[in-house]
């Protein structure tokens, strides 16, 4: 009894170095994340052509070679930093509306299927367990040869592959949560079952799905850059970073900025997002410990 | 017991003839960081004497002694200062504190070893008992397998454990609480240590097991002279089995003298409030109504003991319970066909009166929590009744059923789980209220909740705070204080006081009776302690195997018990009077299962009045034992 209390009491300078390192993974992620939202939020203020005027004379020039191209230009002579500020849209529309319309969809299946087990449990879980084994690329591949690429079926892609990770861990947490005394407490003055799952579940459920969210909008970043390298994605017109990339491919021994900014621009965002969901994580965890 | 030993208190007055301590600690102190957790603690054990050290969580108890193990550095903690003197046989006279950790090993185990609070979880779950014991012995012994495995076999007759061979071949969770902790006790001697460490050996155990594991234990100090450390909560455990005591608080020692001495004299204010705040059983002799315990604040008496200053009117019953059965399926086979039922309560009957307390004792598995939680709708009923102002629960329509969950409310056994980690505690105690449309605004409920909180000794500013900021104690309050914002007629409490320490029990039940006084509510309250039920009931229900074997006033069941096991219940409880009385430890009696075979019903007890009230089931002959 006394040993578990006080194992739990860590070295002063311990816990402070953990707290500046908490610290600083929010200023990075924070800074990070505003940075490039704020790029791609003013991009139609500082780049009003969307990084569509071609200008052939000044095709595939390096970095600050041209006045104007801080970060060079491609095979048409278009502004990097121009499309990197304009298809960041692309790459954080898809990311967030997917992830967050799998966590809603997710959520709420898993926390019903969870707290009510029985049929719905068995139904909603072995749906999951078809849709795990079923190859995403492929559904993506029908989806957008029957039906042509946009924004939209993309993101239905997504939410519709992607709701079982969401249902699987929140079915998780409410199987040990709905056994917690708390839970039975509520039952016992007469709480109905749908308060009991959104205030009392729900909340003590949201660590894991924080983080997955945030996990889930990197990804999803990266998946719709791929798509659209593979042609799959949004329609070749409108810049986005996959696009971009996959444009870059045939230049990057002569020219490689085409590539690597985008690149960059992916890598960052996905930093950023993924250290602060680390500290919002720990932040929930807070009124807990 | 030998009588070569003097007590600490002997050797303060200077006697010329004294033994030697095997183990002398002095001026002990035990950092994490740099909070000390054990500060300047000395104490000397002898030879076949046991030191008990008592003090409630948090008191450092538990460090001392894992201090002397050499397990501090593990938890992340240091000794900072201080020396514990050890005479060991392998390594001559050493400081322990001083101790390399490999030399440390040597005697670990061997010379110096330990039985702890959770068998279960003590006891590694995919290796056999057999592997677990011979793995200690080959260690220290340097014995071959074959060997150790005979070896182990004599062990496990030693603490009388029945058919040791087969034992050895199982896994630990086929064996009961009370089992594994004798496994764990062998494997605790298997060395034939000269100290013996025992942290809170028996406080998950069931009363009637813990009779016999307090009894194996000095039996075996008998037989291997061996000094023993008992670590507890328990004053009465304590006083049964100590020579010496130590008391802590707040990792510094309070008191320190030989038991009788502390008996008969308590010198520091605390040591006299941890004695009155043990209930004792028999204390209550002669009284009829419920009593208050006394507190004490730093030096004096601040509540004197008193009784409960109201009458129960004994006409209409509040809370019929009627031939009540609660049974839960087995499932077996490919098909999950139900195979075998739980009989968990079998023809359960009893009525509470309002403002009066009913209580049901009873031992683990005997179904006393099972009856209650049907009674608040968290378990479905076999068969029977549950009348509540004469309106039968089990035939009511859902709206009307949401009624009982008002006028009855439920209080937990673990305060720590029963409050929801991420509300506020005045959005959780005010919850019960909402949902009856009890309080309409928030200013209502802010009202309400303040009200509350004073009503449970916290104050209103408390109702921002979360739960992590409060004691086991406040906890508990805090839920008492949300089972009170119906304004119910009943309340359950299931084993509401057991988690606590023991001074925190006592202002519990005191605010307990407090509330019954001032509002009237009855209470039914399912506890194992016997001592507390004496203190708080007007009247008792034991139950057994599911049934309830006698029933009665609290004066017809503690002064004058019919049914065999109500006898062994209370005599099994140790109390601060009976000092070291040699209970004859029995051999190991495990309560039998209530598991049975569809269609295999169980008898239904047949009640004899013995008195106006006090009923008792028919008992056969074979349970006398």
């Amino acid at each position: 009894m006394t040993a578990q209390t006080e194992i739990r009491t860590t070295p002063a300078w311990f816990s402070n170095a953990m707290a500046r390192c908490r610290n600083l993974e929010f200023v990075v992620g924070i800074t990070l994340t505003l940075l490039l939202v704020g790029l791609v939020l003013l991009a139609p203020v500082f780049f009003p052509d969307g990084g569509e005027s071609i200008n052939l004379m000044a095709r595939l020039a390096a970095p600050f070679a041209e006045p104007g191209h801080p970060l060079g230009t491609d095979a048409l002579g278009r502004d990097i930093l121009a499309r990197i500020a304009t298809g960041g849209k692309v790459s954080f529309v898809v990311g967030v509306y997917s992830s967050l319309g799998a966590v809603v969809l997710g959520t709420i299946l898993g926390l019903y299927a969870g707290y009510y087990r029985g049929v719905l449990d068995t139904i909603v879980m072995r749906f999951a367990d078809i849709q795990l084994a079923f190859p995403f690329i492929l559904f993506a591949m029908t989806v957008i040869a029957i039906y042509g690429p946009s924004l939209e079926r993309i993101i239905i892609v997504m939410i519709v592959t992607q709701w079982v990770q969401y249902a699987r861990i929140v079915r998780g947490s409410v199987l040990a949560l709905r056994e917690r005394t708390f839970i039975l407490a509520a039952k016992s003055y007469g709480q109905s079952s749908a308060k009991i799952i959104f205030s009392h579940i729900l909340p003590n459920a949201m660590g894991p799905l924080i983080i997955l969210l945030t996990l889930n909008i990197a990804n999803n970043i990266l998946l719709e850059s791929s798509l659209t390298f593979l042609g799959l994605g949004v329609d070749p017109q409108t810049p986005s970073w996959g696009g971009m990339l996959a444009e870059g491919r045939n230049y990057v021994q002569t020219a490689w900025w085409i590539t690597l900014f985008p690149g960059l621009a992916i890598m960052l965002t996905v930093l950023g997002l993924n250290l602060l969901g680390d500290w919002l994580r720990d932040q929930l965890g807070k009124s807990v410990q | 017991m030998t009588q070569q030993a003097s007590s600490p208190e002997q050797k303060c007055r200077g006697e010329t003839f004294q033994p030697k301590p095997i183990l002398s600690v002095n001026d002990l102190q035990v950092q994490f960081g740099s909070t000390p957790v054990v500060d300047k603690v000395s104490f000397d054990l002898y030879r076949s004497r046991t030191l008990a050290i008592v003090g409630e969580s948090g008191s450092g108890k538990s460090i001392s002694s894992l201090a002397i193990m050499g397990l501090v550095k593990h938890l992340g903690a240091k000794v900072s200062h201080g020396s514990m003197q050890f005479e060991s046989d392998l390594l001559g006279s050493v400081d322990l504190a001083q101790l390399p950790e490999e030399k440390h090993r040597i005697i670990r185990g061997r010379e110096i070893s330990m039985i702890f609070q959770e068998p279960m979880a003590s006891l590694n779950p995919v290796f056999t008992i057999g592997d677990q014991l011979c793995e200690t012995l080959m260690i220290h012994r340097g014995i071959s397998k074959k060997q150790a495995q005979a070896e182990a076999c004599q062990l496990l007759d030693l603490v009388r454990i029945p058919q040791s061979k087969r034992i050895l071949g199982y896994y630990p969770h086929q064996l009961s609480g009370g089992q594994l902790q004798r496994v764990m006790i062998a494997m605790a001697i298997s060395c034939k240590p000269k100290i013996l460490i025992a942290d809170e050996p028996t406080t998950a155990l069931d009363v009637t097991i813990q009779a016999q594991i307090l009894g194996l234990i000095s039996d075996l100090q008998n037989e291997l002279n061996s000094g023993i450390i008992f670590i507890s909560h328990n004053m009465a455990v304590v006083s049964e089995v100590a020579d010496d005591i130590l008391v802590m608080r707040n990792s510094k020692e309070v008191e320190r003298n030989s038991m009788e001495g502390l008996l008969a004299e308590p010198k520091a204010s605390y040591t006299r409030n941890l004695l009155s705040a043990v209930p004792e059983l028999g204390s209550m002799q002669g009284l009829e109504k419920p009593r208050y315990f006394a507190q004490y604040s730093e030096e004096q008496e601040t509540l004197p003991e008193r009784d409960l200053d109201k009458q129960v009117k004994y006409a209409e019953p509040l809370l019929e319970v009627d031939k009540l059965s609660v049974r839960y399926s087995v499932h077996d086979g490919f098909m999950g066909k139900i195979s075998h039922y739980v009989h968990a309560a079998e023809q359960v009957s009893f009525a509470i009166y309002p403002g009066e307390t009913l209580s049901i004792v009873g031992e683990s598995g005997s179904g006393k929590s099972t009856v209650g939680r049907t009674i608040q709708q968290l378990a479905e009923p076999h068969s029977g009744e549950v009348r509540l102002d004469g309106e039968n629960l089990f035939e009511l329509p859902s709206n009307r059923k949401k009624l009982f969950s008002r006028e009855i409310q439920y209080v937990f056994q673990d305060p720590y789980g029963a409050l929801n980690p991420r509300k506020t505690i005045g959005a959780s105690i005010i919850e019960p209220a909402w949902v009856h449309g009890l309080v309409r605004s928030k200013k209502q409920a802010d009202e309400r909740v303040a009200e509350l909180l004073e009503m449970v000794g916290l104050k209103a500013e408390h109702a921002r705070r979360y739960p992590k900021e409060f004691s086991g104690g406040q906890r508990q309050r805090i839920c008492i204080a949300r089972a009170l914002a119906c304004e119910p007629k009943l309340i359950i409490a299931d084993e509401a006081v057991s988690a606590l320490d023991v001074s925190v029990q006592a202002q519990v039940v005191n605010l307990f009776m407090h509330l019954q006084e001032t509002q009237g509510i009855a209470y039914l309250f399912i506890s194992h302690d016997m001592a507390i039920v004496e203190r708080i009931s007007h009247r008792v229900a034991v139950m057994y195997l599911g049934q309830i074997v006698e029933i009665g006033s609290r004066q017809q069941i503690f002064e004058n018990p019919q049914h065999p096991y109500t006898q062994k219940l209370i005599a099994s409880v140790p109390t601060i009077r009976n000092r070291k009385q040699n209970k004859s430890p029995e051999m190991s009696a495990e309560i039998p299962s209530v598991i049975r075979k569809i269609g295999d019903e169980p008898d239904v007890h047949e009640y004899v009045e013995v008195t106006k009230g006090h009923l008792v089931a028919n008992h056969s002959p074979a349970l006398t034992n």
